[in-house]
């Protein structure tokens, strides 16, 4: 107890004396993470719509597949990108790996699954709404997917909430891809492993802390826009 | 002109019930036509057959333009509860004024023309969403006001509202007829039936046991059934 006390005290003197290096890291961090949320909204909103008002042979399947593909091990999505932009894999002359660009890369697709996944939740209950409505409107296929997306984008704040969350707090796959080199791809969560295995508890310890003021603040700020446009728009 | 609909041994069945039996109907422009019936006659499927949102099962629904867009175009269907966008009032009729593929220009004035026919212009800018279940419904009907169809469905659409609500939208449902357009109105409330129906089409188990004018019907029913329906529910008559 008293040495998790000294840890825990040390950790927030160290939080609080911030110096330019551990401000580089966390900036490194939210700007992967925040880069594969951008993007895995931008693909996996579409692509959850898609889904839910689409009508195709296979469907259910993909839905399932998309469903357990919100459970992929990041460490697997690490290897799999790994392996497509090593050397001698089919995107190797890109020269990603090992950069904070193949770290986005891997944060996407770990987060795609997820962000898709409930939003095509989402939208599929509101179509059972919308549809006879919109159907009579004249407004089918894309144009009634993005409408839905429109409309119901309060509930799927959740959906894109639940993939940062997921982006900020993995460690497998930015590992992996990023090589945890330092001050290039060293992010919050590769350096509380490496400092944890270093034995420097403190450091660990208040990169923690950071790491889920962080979290909390973005999810505090997407709470106060929701709740003040939701009260625009009823 | 995409009058008159008809429907040649339309059937509709599901989950291996019938619900609507192959029945044929002509519906022309002119009297305001009222689909009477019971719960569970299949109004409401007799409506989405005929408005497009439902595939007859065997049989089939043609309007004489035979293009099925153009068709689409001049109708419109307020259903029994409205289902709005959430964004302004105003914004949800632009929203069917767009959908119908109306010029930008012409539809912020379309658009003011219907929600002043309704009353609600003065709530032109609320969200749709707030607006009480009347008022939405009036909304439904500026949606389709604006979009000047040949022909009108309504499936019961005073059903969840109370008395004054639903006088506000007969008056409504009433200035529609008065501009020309084709009223289908399902409903099983038979004074509505009176007050805005000139012909009643009598639904009974997904049969067409009757077609009368209003008078007529009320005063002599054909069909025992018919008889029994205007009795029971009217039991103080």
């Amino acid at each position: 107890m008293q040495g998790f006390t000294y840890d825990l005290l040390e950790s927030l003197r160290l939080v609080a004396t911030l110096d330019l290096r551990l401000w580089e890291i966390v900036g490194l961090s939210l700007a992967v993470s925040l880069s594969a949320v951008a993007a895995a909204t931008l693909l996996g909103l579409p692509l959850g719509a898609a889904l839910a008002v689409g009508g195709f042979p296979g469907r259910r399947a993909v839905i399932v597949a998309l469903n357990a593909l919100m459970g992929l091990p990041p460490v697997v999505v690490g290897l799999v990108v790994y392996l497509l932009l090593s050397r001698a894999g089919p995107l190797g002359s890109l020269g990603l790996l090992f950069t904070p660009g193949a770290m986005v890369i891997a944060q996407t697709l770990l987060i795609l699954p997820i962000v898709a996944a409930l939003c095509r939740q989402a939208v599929e209950d509101a179509w059972r709404e919308y549809e006879e409505q919109l159907r009579s409107l004249g407004v089918e296929g894309l144009p009634a997917a993005l409408t839905l997306i429109w409309d119901i984008r309060f509930s799927l704040v959740t959906a894109v909430l639940a993939g940062l969350g997921r982006a900020c707090a993995e460690v497998g796959a930015v590992m992996i891809v990023g090589g945890n080199i330092d001050g290039v791809t060293r992010v919050m969560t590769t350096t509380i492993a490496l400092e944890t295995s270093k034995g420097d508890l403190p450091l660990a310890l208040g990169l923690g802390v950071v790491l889920i003021a962080i979290v909390l603040a973005l999810n505090a700020a997407a709470d106060v826009v929701k709740v003040s446009a939701q009260r625009r728009v009823g | 002109m995409i009058l008159p609909l008809n429907l040649r041994q339309a059937a509709f069945s599901a989950g291996g019930r019938e619900i609507i039996a192959a029945l044929s109907l002509e519906i022309g422009a002119g009297p305001n036509t009222v689909i009477l019936g019971a719960n569970g006659a299949g109004k409401s499927v007799l409506m989405r057959l005929m408005h497009g949102l439902l595939e007859p099962t065997a049989g089939e629904v043609a309007w004489s333009d035979g293009d099925q867009r153009r068709a689409r175009r001049q109708q419109a269907m307020v259903f029994q509860r409205p289902v709005m966008l959430r964004r302004s009032a105003r914004a949800n009729v632009l929203f069917a004024l767009q959908a119908a593929g109306v010029a930008t220009a012409e539809r912020e004035h379309r658009a003011d023309e219907a929600l002043r026919e309704v009353g609600l212009l003065h709530l032109a800018h609320r969200p749709a969403r707030v607006l009480s279940g009347g008022e939405q419904q009036r909304l439904a009907l500026a949606r389709a006001w604006a979009l000047h169809p040949e022909v009108l469905f309504l499936d019961e659409p005073t059903a969840s509202l109370d008395p004054s609500a639903t006088r506000e939208i007969e008056t409504v449902i009433k200035a529609f007829d008065a501009s020309g357009t084709k009223i289908v109105m399902a409903t099983h409330n038979l004074g509505q039936a009176r007050r805005l129906g000139d012909e009643v089409i009598y639904l009974h188990q997904g049969r067409v046991l009757e077609r009368a004018p209003v008078e007529t019907f009320f005063k002599q029913p054909a069909s025992p059934e018919a008889a029994a329906f205007i009795k029971g529910e009217l039991p103080w008559a």
